[in-house]
C-alpha cells in the first residue's frame, strides 16, 4: 500500500516534472523562433540596402563605354588633335595562362618587331594584372580579325575597337599639345576610377592635353547587362552613351605652327609668334621633337633612347622650359629704360671700340663712333648702353624689363614655365649674398649677365614693345582680356620702334631678312648671348664644338607701321641671331602675309636639308637603330653636325662673365 | 460531438487547424518551388505537390493507429532501422562510399532520416518502462546513451554530420523530458563548452576550416561561405515585402546554390520579403506547439514523451535550417521541411505529425490549437 502510494506519488512527480520541462522546450521553441525572426528581420530591413546593393552588383555587369576624347582645335578650326577609330589588341596580364605561347602566336598573327615583343615584355612585368598591356594598335582588318578568330586558344588576349589620338601636325605641335597615355598605376590608386583600368582610355600626359585634360575628358558610357552567376548574358538594361570631351579652341595657327617648326629645320630651337590684337599665341614651336602620335601609342625602347640622348633635347619645350641671356635682343628694353630716366635720344656716346670700368674693359663688336639711341639700336652699340645704362642705373633696367614682361610667369595652360630672372640688388643680395656692382649694370644693360629669358618672354617683350599695350600671351581662344596701356610714353615706344625698323630695313644688323614684300617691313632686334665664357676673347663661333656656340636670338614684329604680329626666335648654338634666327623669324612672318611666297622658299629650304620633318625623323631613328644595331659604336650624334656627347641637362647657359676677377678680365664682347 | 454536423464525423474530428496550418506551409512551398524553377512547374514544384499528398494521406493514416501498436514498434522498429543504417553503410563501403538510401521508386530513402522519428519512439519506450524510482540511478542513462548513440555514431562515419546531430538532440530531448537530472546536462552543457577547443584542436584542418568559415563567410568567398553569403543576400535584398513573385534575381540567375533544397528559405525570403519569412516562422512554430500541446494533453508517459519529443524533432528541423540560410550555424545540409525539394524531409515530419495525431485521437483532448 505504502509502496503503491509511493509509486503514484512518483508517478504524480514525474508528471509534475514533465510538464514543467515540457513548458521550458516550448519556450525555448518560441525563444528560438523570435530570436530566427528578429535575425531575418535585421537582414531584411537594418542591413536590406546593403544586401540589396550586393544583389545587384552580383547580377548587373556594368562595362564602360571610354569617351570619346574633345578634339583640340586651331583658330580656324582646324583640327590638331583629334581621334580616328583603329583596332587595337591588348593583354590582360591576370588572365594570361602562358605568356610565350601566347606572345609567340601574336608575333606571328601581328607580325610584332622585336622592338614591340621587348616593350610588351617589359609593361607586362610591370603591370598590375588587371591593367590591360597594349599588344598592336592601329590594326588592318584583316589582322584584326585574325587574332580576334584565334581567340580561344589564347585567353588573356583581348581584341578592342577603339578611338586613337591622333596629331595630324605630328612633330610640330608635341611641345604645344603634348600626347596622351594609358593612366599610370599611381593615378589608378589615387583616384580608383574604374576607366583607368579600360582598355585603350588615354589620359593627357603632358602639355595642353595634359592640363586640360577635365575638360577633354569626356564622361564615359555605360553598358548595363545582366548576367547569371556563370556569366551569361540575359538581357541587356540600359547603355548610357559616352558623353564626348569638349572640343577646345586654341589661338595658335595651326598653319603657321607647322611652317615654323618646318623652317626650324635641323636646329635646336623655337619660334613664338604672338597675335597684337589679343595676345593670343598664334606659334609655340620647340624643335626638334618628339612625335605625339607614336607616343600615345606607348613607344620602344629604341626611340626612346635616341630621344633622350640627342643633345638637340627633343623632349623639351624650349619655348616655355628652355632659359637663355637674351643679349642684345634685351637692348629695345634697355632703351625704354633709358628714355623713361630722362636720357635724350638724340644725346651721343662716343664708341671707341669698348668702355672702361675702372681697370676693366667693356668690349663692344666694332667702333661704332657718335652714336645715339637710334643708331645704337640699329647698329647694336654696347658701348652706348654701358655708358647710359650705367648713367640711369639698375633699378630703372630691371623695371623697364619687367615691365615688358620679363621675369613673369604667364597663366599659360602648360605644365611647366621656368621664368627666368631679371637681376637687380636686392636679387643678388638674396641669392648670392653679394652687394651690386657696377660691372653688373654694364652686363644687364646689354641683355647679359645675370639676366635669363624663355623664348616666350622675349615674344610677349616684343609684343608690348610693338602694341604699347601689357599684352599677356595666352592659348585659350576666347580668353583673352583687353591689355592696358604700358607705362611708357608713346614717343619712347615710337623711338624704340624706330630703331628696330632701322635694325631690318635701314643701316643695321639684319638687313638680309627684310620681308621681301612691298609696304610690309619687319622690325626687330638681333642678338648673340654665350654660352660659356671663352679665354682669349674668342667669340663661339664655327671653332668650337656646337655645344659651346653662341645662341642665335631675333626679336621682332610685323609691319612696322601698325603692327600686328610680334615672334621671337632663338636658335641655340646657332652663332649669330642675324645669321640664324632672324632669317627664321622673318620667313614665318612671311607666311602670315603671303603664304606663297614662304612656302615657297621654304621648300627650297627643305629640299636642301634632305626633306620635311617626318622624313628626316624617320632617317635618323633609321641612323640610331643601324648604329645601335653595329655593336661597340659609340651613340653618334643624331643629327646635324653635332660630335659631342649628348648633353641631357637643359640650356641653362654657364654665367657669362667672370665677375669674381675684377682685374685683368678677359674682355668678352657679346652682342652684335 | 453532440452537436449533428453534415460532415461524417471522422473527417470532422481531425485536428483541421493543424492539418490547415501544414497544407498552407507545403502549398507556400510549393509556390516558392515553382518560381525557383523559373516559374515552371517541371521539374519541382509538380513532383513535390504529389509527395506532398502522398505524404499527407499516409501521416492521416498513421494518425489512425493507437498508441499502443507505436508502443509495440518503438524498440523493434528501431532495430530493424538500425540495421538499415547499418547496412548502408557497410553497401555504402562496398560500393565506394556514394550510397546511403535505399530506392523505393518514388522515393529514395536514406535509413538515417527514419531513425529521427525512431529514436524519439525508442526513448520514450524505454523511459516509460523505466520504474521511476530508477530515474535517478545510472541505469536511467546508459541504455538510452547507447540507443541513441549507436545509429548516431554510424550516421556521423557516413559522414552526415547534420542528421547524427539531430538524432542526438531528439534522444536527449526525451531524456531531458523524462526527467533525467537537470544537473547531468548543465554538467554535460559545460563539459561540452569545455571541450570544444580541444575538439577544434583534434578536427582535421578541413573540418576547423568549416568552423572557420561559419565563423566568417568572407573567409571563404566561393566555397562553403559562399553559400552563406548569397543566402544572406538574397534574403536581406528581399526587404520587407520581397521582390515579388518570380521576381528574384538571386535564386533565378543562380546565385544562390541549392536555392530549391536547403536554401530554398532563401528563395522564399528574396521574394516574399520579411513578410513571408515571417508567416513562415509563425506556421512553423504553430505545428511545434501544437506538438508540445499533444504531449501535455496526453495521458499516458510514453504518450507524452513521443509527442513532445516529436515536436521537438519537427522544430530542430526548422530552427536548425534557418539558422543556417542567415547565417547563425554552420552548412550542415538539413533542409527545410515540407518546402525544401525531396522526400526524405517531408516523409520523416510527416510520420512524426502522423504519430502526434495519432496520440493527440488517443488522448481524446481539445482539438486545434486553442
Amino acid at each position: 500500500m505504502f509502496g503503491l502510494q509511493s509509486k503514484r506519488l512518483t508517478d504524480v512527480t514525474q508528471g509534475f516534472t514533465f510538464t514543467r520541462r515540457a513548458m521550458v522546450l516550448g519556450g525555448v521553441q518560441a525563444g528560438i523562433g523570435l530570436l530566427l525572426a528578429g535575425r531575418m528581420g535585421y537582414i531584411a530591413i537594418a542591413e536590406g540596402d546593403l544586401y540589396s546593393t550586393l544583389a545587384d552588383s552580383n547580377r548587373i555587369n556594368l562595362t564602360l563605354i571610354p569617351p570619346r576624347r574633345g578634339w583640340i582645335v586651331d583658330r580656324h578650326g582646324q583640327p590638331i588633335a583629334n581621334n580616328r577609330t583603329d583596332f587595337r589588341v591588348d593583354i590582360i596580364p591576370s588572365r594570361l595562362t602562358d605568356k610565350e605561347a601566347t606572345l609567340a602566336r601574336l608575333t606571328e598573327l601581328l607580325a610584332l618587331e622585336p622592338d614591340d615583343l621587348a616593350r610588351i615584355n617589359e609593361e607586362l612585368k610591370v603591370s598590375r594584372g588587371f591593367q590591360p598591356v597594349q599588344v598592336a594598335a592601329d590594326l588592318d582588318w584583316q589582322r584584326y580579325a585574325a587574332v580576334s578568330v584565334r581567340l580561344p586558344e589564347m585567353p588573356g588576349v583581348a581584341p578592342a575597337r577603339g578611338f586613337t589620338r591622333n596629331y595630324p601636325d605630328g612633330a610640330a605641335v608635341a611641345h604645344l599639345i603634348g600626347y596622351v597615355g594609358a593612366a599610370s598605376a599611381e593615378q589608378y590608386e589615387k583616384t580608383r576610377n574604374p576607366l583607368y583600368l579600360t582598355p585603350g582610355f588615354k589620359v593627357g600626359k603632358d602639355n595642353l592635353e595634359k592640363t586640360l585634360e577635365a575638360r577633354l575628358a569626356g564622361k564615359p558610357g555605360a553598358k548595363r547587362v545582366e548576367v547569371t552567376a556563370r556569366g551569361k548574358l540575359v538581357r541587356e538594361l540600359t547603355t548610357r552613351p559616352d558623353t564626348p570631351g569638349e572640343t577646345i579652341r586654341l589661338t595658335v595657327d595651326a598653319g603657321l605652327q607647322r611652317f615654323a617648326a618646318r623652317r626650324l629645320g635641323d636646329n635646336s630651337g623655337s619660334v613664338v609668334v604672338i597675335d597684337l590684337l589679343t595676345g593670343g599665341i598664334l606659334t609655340m614651336a620647340s624643335m626638334p621633337a618628339y612625335d605625339p602620335n607614336s607616343f600615345s601609342d606607348g613607344i620602344g625602347h629604341d626611340e626612346w633612347d635616341m630621344l633622350s640622348n640627342d643633345d638637340h633635347l627633343p623632349l623639351l619645350n624650349k619655348a616655355m622650359q628652355g632659359l637663355y641671356p637674351p643679349g642684345s635682343t634685351f637692348k629695345p628694353a634697355s632703351a625704354l629704360a633709358l628714355l623713361g630716366a630722362g636720357v635724350d635720344p638724340e644725346e651721343r656716346v662716343y664708341c671707341n671700340g669698348g668702355y672702361q670700368l675702372g681697370n676693366r674693359r667693356f668690349g663692344c663688336l666694332g667702333r661704332h663712333g657718335p652714336m645715339n639711341l637710334h643708331t645704337a639700336i640699329a647698329r647694336s652699340c654696347n658701348t652706348y648702353f654701358y655708358h647710359m645704362g650705367r648713367r640711369v642705373g639698375i633699378d630703372a633696367i630691371a623695371d623697364a624689363a619687367r615691365k615688358l614682361g620679363l621675369g613673369a610667369e604667364y597663366p599659360l595652360p602648360l605644365p611647366s614655365q621656368r621664368y627666368g630672372t631679371v637681376p637687380d640688388p636686392a636679387w643678388k643680395r638674396r641669392r648670392y649674398d653679394q652687394a651690386w656692382a657696377q660691372s653688373d649694370t654694364l652686363n644687364t644693360s646689354i641683355g647679359q649677365g645675370y639676366l635669363l629669358v624663355n623664348p616666350v618672354q622675349l615674344a610677349v617683350m616684343a609684343s608690348r614693345v610693338a602694341s604699347g599695350r601689357a599684352l599677356v600671351p595666352n592659348l585659350l581662344m576666347g580668353r583673352e582680356k583687353p591689355a592696358p596701356p604700358l607705362p611708357f610714353p608713346a614717343e619712347h615706344l615710337a623711338a624704340v620702334r624706330a630703331g628696330m625698323d632701322e635694325v631690318v630695313n635701314g643701316h643695321g644688323t639684319a638687313g638680309r631678312s627684310r620681308l621681301p614684300l612691298e609696304g610690309i617691313r619687319l622690325g626687330g632686334k638681333t642678338g648673340t648671348a654665350q654660352v660659356r665664357r671663352i679665354s682669349g676673347g674668342a667669340r663661339g663661333g664655327l671653332g668650337v664644338p656646337w655645344k659651346y656656340r653662341d645662341h642665335g636670338l631675333f626679336v621682332c614684329f610685323a609691319p612696322v607701321d601698325n603692327p600686328r604680329y610680334a615672334a621671337s626666335v632663338v636658335i641655340e648654338h646657332g652663332m649669330s641671331g642675324s645669321g640664324a634666327a632672324a632669317p627664321v623669324a622673318s620667313d614665318t612672318l612671311l607666311y602670315l602675309f603671303d603664304r606663297e611666297k614662304a612656302l615657297a622658299k621654304l621648300e627650297t629650304l627643305e629640299a636642301g636639308w634632305g626633306g620635311g620633318i617626318e622624313e628626316r625623323m624617320a632617317r635618323q631613328a633609321a641612323a640610331f637603330k643601324a648604329m645601335k644595331a653595329g655593336a661597340g659604336l659609340p651613340p653618334a650624334p643624331p643629327a646635324e653636325a653635332a660630335s659631342t656627347v649628348a648633353n641631357a641637362t637643359t640650356p641653362t647657359p654657364a654665367p657669362i662673365l667672370d665677375r669674381a676677377n675684377n682685374t685683368v678680365a678677359p674682355v668678352v664682347v657679346p652682342g652684335e | 460531438m453532440s452537436r449533428p454536423s453534415i460532415v461524417p464525423q471522422p473527417f470532422a474530428a481531425l485536428p483541421w487547424k493543424l492539418l490547415l496550418t501544414v497544407i498552407a506551409i507545403g502549398g507556400f512551398g510549393l509556390v516558392v518551388l515553382y518560381s525557383a524553377a523559373g516559374g515552371s512547374v517541371t521539374p519541382w514544384a509538380g513532383l513535390q505537390g504529389v509527395r506532398f499528398v502522398v505524404f499527407l494521406v499516409m501521416a492521416l493514416v498513421l494518425s489512425r493507429f493507437p498508441e499502443g501498436f507505436w508502443r509495440q514498434m518503438a524498440l523493434p522498429g528501431y532495430l530493424a532501422i538500425l540495421v538499415m543504417v547499418i547496412l548502408v553503410e557497410l553497401l555504402g563501403a562496398v560500393r565506394g562510399g556514394s550510397q546511403r538510401w535505399l530506392d523505393l521508386g518514388f522515393i529514395r530513402i536514406q535509413p538515417s532520416e527514419l531513425m529521427k522519428p525512431a529514436i524519439v519512439l525508442a526513448c520514450a519506450w524505454f523511459y516509460d518502462r523505466l520504474p521511476a524510482a530508477a530515474m535517478r540511478t545510472w541505469s536511467a542513462l546508459w541504455p538510452a546513451g547507447l540507443l541513441i548513440g549507436v545509429p548516431a555514431a554510424f550516421v556521423m562515419l557516413q559522414p552526415d554530420l547534420g542528421t547524427a546531430l539531430m538524432i542526438t538532440a531528439g534522444g536527449l530531448s526525451v531524456m531531458f523530458l523524462a526527467g533525467v537530472p537537470l544537473r547531468l546536462f548543465i554538467g554535460g552543457a559545460v563539459v561540452l563548452a569545455a571541450m570544444l577547443p580541444l575538439a577544434y584542436a583534434m578536427m582535421h584542418e578541413y573540418q576547423q576550416n568549416r568552423v572557420l568559415i561559419f565563423l566568417d563567410p568572407a573567409r571563404d568567398p566561393l566555397g562553403t561561405g559562399y553559400h552563406i553569403t548569397q543566402s544572406k543576400i538574397a534574403i536581406g535584398s528581399g526587404g520587407l515585402t520581397g521582390k515579388g513573385f518570380l521576381r528574384g534575381t538571386q535564386s533565378h540567375l543562380d546565385y544562390l546554390p541549392e536555392g530549391h533544397t536547403d536554401f530554398v528559405f532563401a528563395t522564399m525570403a528574396e521574394e516574399w520579403g520579411l513578410v513571408g519569412g515571417l508567416l513562415l516562422i509563425l506556421g512553423f512554430v504553430l505545428v511545434v506547439r501544437w506538438g508540445v500541446r499533444v504531449g501535455m494533453r496526453a495521458q499516458t508517459r510514453f504518450a507524452r514523451l513521443v509527442a513532445a519529443g516529436l515536436s521537438m524533432t519537427v522544430f530542430f528541423y526548422f530552427a536548425i535550417n534557418l539558422m543556417m540560410v542567415m547565417g547563425l550555424a554552420p552548412v550542415v545540409g538539413i533542409p527545410l521541411p515540407l518546402v525544401s525539394y525531396g522526400g526524405s524531409a517531408m516523409m520523416t515530419v510527416m510520420i512524426c505529425l502522423g504519430i502526434m495525431m495519432s496520440i493527440d485521437r488517443a488522448s481524446g483532448g481539445r482539438r486545434g490549437f486553442a
